[in-house]
């Protein structure tokens, strides 16, 4: 880590002010991605801002029947909070799936929304990688692409977004609310990440003046039907190849409403409305599943290394329909899919 | 490197970030040390408090090697900065044994040969205690989806299991009426 200072945020506005001011500055939380960027001289910012002492650690009820989730929920707290298990069944199953125990306990929610990519090229400082250092090339495009995307790249970068309750999100519909100096506002899940395009250095749609301080969700939890399924190399402990959180809403034999999302195949989770439309109205089938994944999955390419994550991501969502449908939840302790 | 702000003295040279003083309370006694905001609790411990049960593996928070208690709660402390911990109470491997008696984790570790080398030990009873304290492993699958951040590259997988699982009973046992 090269030389920096320290402060401490001391509230909000506060937060967003230094931020502001010092362009070169980075929020700290959990710290369980930016102290490694920086152990890999891929971040270094002059200044850390503390913000671990803002009062955004809560998970309050909304009005609309929802949760509001304070930015600073250790991931951990996320997942077993009994509301959340309860409710939303699926963000907790999507936490435990990915991390280590002591990982959770450190990480921020907001924090997890702002995690890097694990692209090998990324974190290898003696590589050209566009997101890294903007124009210098993608080294992923031909090089060990196992873990890269099929979904939504461009010539210029074809990392994925790591996150698992990101997906989960994603499927739910959350709402992600920020501060920054021009006031607060509010941005929709599917709206909260972006696609590499030319410029695969911005991962999210979050201005350099604004934090994260809280995340919605809202009221309708899916928690009858769902489940996620993550498929990697190895069974625990690992970033997900392709990673599935699907979530029904089935009422008198037929789905009412679906929603997929997947992880590990595009620079954010990755929803298609067609699909989930080709479901709506439908009894749940392996045959409707299947139409399901190939329009999730149109237009997926992939390199020499990870053409296979096409098929796997096809199987993978139609177990996941078939797990979310019979009400038989993958269990992340458990390591045989049924 | 551009310099920002000048050092108000000790060894490192001038133009660093300046050192802050850092209260910890470490295995119940309170220690304060003077460090740059760089310094990682791990090396904190291991550095400027010769608390050096707690090892050094990967430094990325990928082995577990370091995992300490941080007021209750198992965290990896190559990825945690001291600054950010001021006031916290830091349990490690060194904090376990009370009154001359090992933890009975460590114990069970020795009893079940939880170990062959020994240099991740320290992180997996730490871990351990946390994820008894969390109460949320029920079953030897559980207990292994949550000691996957431990990595044991003698392969001691099956005896750790073992050992936690016979402390996690006796202390079932023992919260029965």
């Amino acid at each position: 880590m090269i030389d920096f200072d320290y402060v401490k945020a001391r509230d909000v506005g506060d937060a967003v002010n230094q931020i502001a001011l010092n362009p070169a500055a980075k929020f700290i939380a959990g710290g369980t991605n930016l102290i490694d960027l920086m152990k890999e001289n891929v971040a270094s910012p002059a200044r850390l801002i503390d913000i671990t002492g803002l009062p955004l650690g809560e998970i309050e009820e909304t009005d609309a029947g929802g949760l509001l989730i304070g930015a600073l929920v250790p991931n951990s707290d996320l997942a077993y909070d009994p509301r959340i298990a309860k409710r939303y069944p699926l963000v907790s199953s999507a936490i435990l799936a990915g991390a280590s125990a002591q990982l959770r306990n450190m990480a921020s929610t907001g924090g997890n929304l702002l995690q890097r990519t694990r692209c090998l090229y990324f974190y290898d400082t003696t590589t050209p990688c566009n997101k890294r250092e903007p124009g210098t090339g993608c080294s992923a495009i031909d090089g060990f692409n196992r873990m890269n995307a099929i979904l939504g790249w461009s010539e210029t970068c074809i990392a994925v977004h790591p996150s698992d309750l990101c997906v989960a999100l994603a499927a739910l519909e959350a709402i992600v609310h920020v501060s920054g100096t021009k006031g607060d506002r509010a941005i929709p899940f599917a709206d909260f990440h972006r696609l590499p395009g030319d410029t695969p250095q911005i991962d999210t749609n979050l201005a350099c003046d604004e934090i994260i301080i809280a995340i919605e969700l809202p009221p309708e939890g899916f928690s009858s039907n769902y489940s996620y399924l993550k498929i990697r190399d190895r069974l625990s402990y690992a970033f997900a190849l392709v990673s599935v959180a699907a979530a029904l809403k089935i009422e008198g034999g037929a789905i009412k409403d679906a929603r997929v999302a997947l992880g590990g195949v595009a620079h954010k989770p990755w929803r298609v409305s067609d699909a989930e439309k080709r479901l709506v109205g439908q009894q749940p089938s392996r045959k409707t599943f299947g139409d399901c994944a190939d329009i999730l999955l149109q237009g997926a390419t992939g390199f020499a290394h990870n053409s296979f994550k096409i098929e796997l991501a096809r199987r993978a969502i139609v177990r996941t329909l078939e797990q979310a449908a019979a009400g038989t939840p993958q269990i992340q302790s458990v390591k045989a899919i049924i | 490197m551009q310099l920002r702000t000048q050092a108000t003295g000790g060894p490192s040279g001038p133009g660093l970030t300046p050192k802050v003083q850092v209260t910890l309370r470490v295995n119940g006694v309170e220690r304060r040390v003077s460090l740059r905001p760089w310094t990682t609790l791990l090396d904190a411990l291991r550095e400027y408090l010769d608390l050096t049960g707690t090892k050094k593996g990967c430094d990325h928070g990928q082995c577990g090697a370091c995992t300490v208690l941080v007021d209750g709660r198992r965290i990896v402390s190559c990825l945690t900065l001291a600054v950010m911990k001021d006031g916290a109470e830091i349990t490690t491997i060194e904090g376990l044994a009370a009154n001359g008696e090992l933890h009975p984790l460590q114990k069970a570790f020795i009893s079940h040969d939880g170990f062959q080398c020994g240099y991740c030990t320290p992180g997996q009873i730490c871990s351990a205690v946390g994820l008894i304290a969390e109460g949320h492993a029920k079953t030897a699958d559980e207990i292994r989806e949550l000691m996957s951040g431990n990595i044991c590259r003698c392969g001691c997988y099956p005896n750790i299991v073992a050992a936690i699982e016979e402390v996690m009973q006796g202390a079932r046992t023992e919260a029965a009426p």
